[in-house]
């Protein structure tokens, strides 16, 4: 069985949060994060984030893999940033304060640094959030959250049902793949590209007539137990607001209208030390 | 939203786990070095012509962001508002070819690949570079080349995959006045 959504369970109080309030505060918290470029504020998020991340009593090396996976994304990221334009920064911020010269071109300097900075800032604020929320939401929560924070119920069943049979299409998939490699269908760097492709849709037209089939039948179980005739629905795993959770949204909107205070002090986005 | 059909529904939930899967485990290497070629696309551009742009988007939109949840590099909305587009775009091929009553022939090809390639373009080369650049700020052209390589690629496998895939589909299909009165 895939790990997917690793949910880890423990006792915390932001295990206790109900996911709404968590969904709420998290996409509050991308949001704030994605608009500044004020350094100084995404320090502060990404101390804030971490500490959280020491409250939840998740541990690091339970979501090693995850971490591993975007340390190299940021770091390609950052590094093709610099391949591309070495002299970004020194356009945004309108001056050049010269470091270190190599060459021309990629001469390092302080603007480029900081412009480099806030990017990685951008998403150690970010990432140790999103890894919050995804292991420590149940997944069948996750439908029941976006319901309550206004996502029509009808497309949060679809969000729910996506999450259900996640696990079943990697089964099927697999077992697809097993049976026409079996009748060799080769999709390694053995067969040239277009007859890997060509595997590629011998696998793929089972799966899709198989994910009719299974469309056909569950929307036939749902309609008979009479699925979207009334307006509202309930969820199993919903859960009532404490006042933490209430808090917990009032920070995301209060991280949101800090990010947009500092637009304004700042007189625009950046934050610029070097006028 | 009100007069979703159930069935569009669990189309809408069925099509974002194929998204899903197939982006997060499914990549064929190419010979390129770390350059891989995603199949979600064809599939996801299948579906949407058989549901309809609405459900095209969505599936786009909830499969990608459940993938970028998952996958550890947080939410790109930007690059999940071009799978969105794509789906939505795939959508209103649907409503030229029927693909349901199995009427997919080489105008039927045409159309699609002239319409894939356009919204491949638009979603990776205009939608999300754009967005990137409004929201991450990122350099002009680091952001365009990336759309370029993600458009080529994903371009060359809906083609390929893609056309192959409704041709196998529609065959699968009774056609419409495919009976004839014996006398």
């Amino acid at each position: 069985m895939i790990q997917l959504f690793n949910y880890i369970d423990r006792v915390s109080p932001i295990h206790r949060l109900t996911g709404a309030s968590k969904l709420a505060c998290m996409l509050c918290w991308v949001l704030a994060a994605m608009v500044t470029f004020d350094t100084r504020y995404l320090i502060a998020l990404t101390v804030f984030a971490l500490a959280l991340f020491r409250v939840s009593r998740i541990k690091v090396s339970e979501v090693k893999v995850i971490l591993i996976f975007s340390l190299v994304f940021l770091f390609m990221n950052n590094l093709l940033i610099y391949l591309f334009s070495p002299e970004h920064g020194v356009s945004l911020y309108g001056s050049r304060t010269v470091l270190l010269t190599f060459t021309n071109r990629y001469s390092i300097t302080a603007q480029q640094l900081l412009y480099h900075a806030n990017v990685v800032l951008k998403y150690t604020a970010t990432i140790p959030v999103v890894i919050l929320f995804v292991s420590t939401t149940q997944p069948s929560e996750f439908a029941a959250s976006l319901n309550k924070i206004g996502v029509s119920y009808k497309i949060s069943y679809s969000v729910s049902l996506a999450l259900r049979y996640i696990p079943d299409v990697v089964d099927e998939y697999h077992s697809i793949s097993l049976a026409q490699q079996a009748r060799g269908v080769e999709l390694s760097g053995k067969e040239n590209l277009i007859k890997r492709l060509k595997g590629a849709t011998a696998i793929l037209m089972p799966l899709i007539l198989s994910s009719m089939d299974r469309i056909e039948v569950v929307s036939n179980a749902m309609e008979l137990r009479c699925f979207g005739k009334n307006p509202k629905r309930t969820w199993y795993r919903e859960r009532k607001f404490t006042p933490l959770d209430y808090g917990t949204i009032v920070l995301g909107f209060a991280l949101i209208a800090i990010s947009l205070g500092l637009q304004a002090v700042n007189g625009g986005r950046y934050w610029n030390p070097f006028l | 939203m009100k007069n979703f059909s159930v069935k569009t529904i669990v189309a809408i939930g069925i099509g974002a786990a194929l998204f899903f899967v197939l982006s997060t485990y499914v990549a064929i290497p190419t010979p390129i070095p770390n350059l891989k070629v995603s199949v979600h696309y064809p599939v996801i551009a299948v579906m949407a012509m058989l549901f309809g742009p609405v459900a095209g988007c969505l599936m786009g939109l909830i499969g990608h962001f459940l993938s970028d949840l998952a996958s550890g590099w947080g939410v790109w909305w930007s690059w999940v508002a071009g799978s969105a587009f794509f789906g939505l775009a795939m959508g209103f091929v649907g409503f030229k070819i029927d693909l349901a009553k199995g009427d997919f022939g080489v105008k039927g090809a045409v159309i699609f690949n002239v319409v894939q390639v356009i919204a491949h373009l638009i979603a990776w080369g205009l939608i999300a570079p754009a967005l990137d650049i409004l929201i991450y700020s990122e350099p002009v052209e680091k952001i365009f080349l990336q759309g370029a390589v993600g458009s080529v690629g994903n371009i060359v496998s809906t083609a390929i995959v893609g056309t192959i895939l409704c041709f196998a589909y529609a065959a699968t299909r009774a056609k419409k006045g495919s009976l004839k009165m014996e006398k």
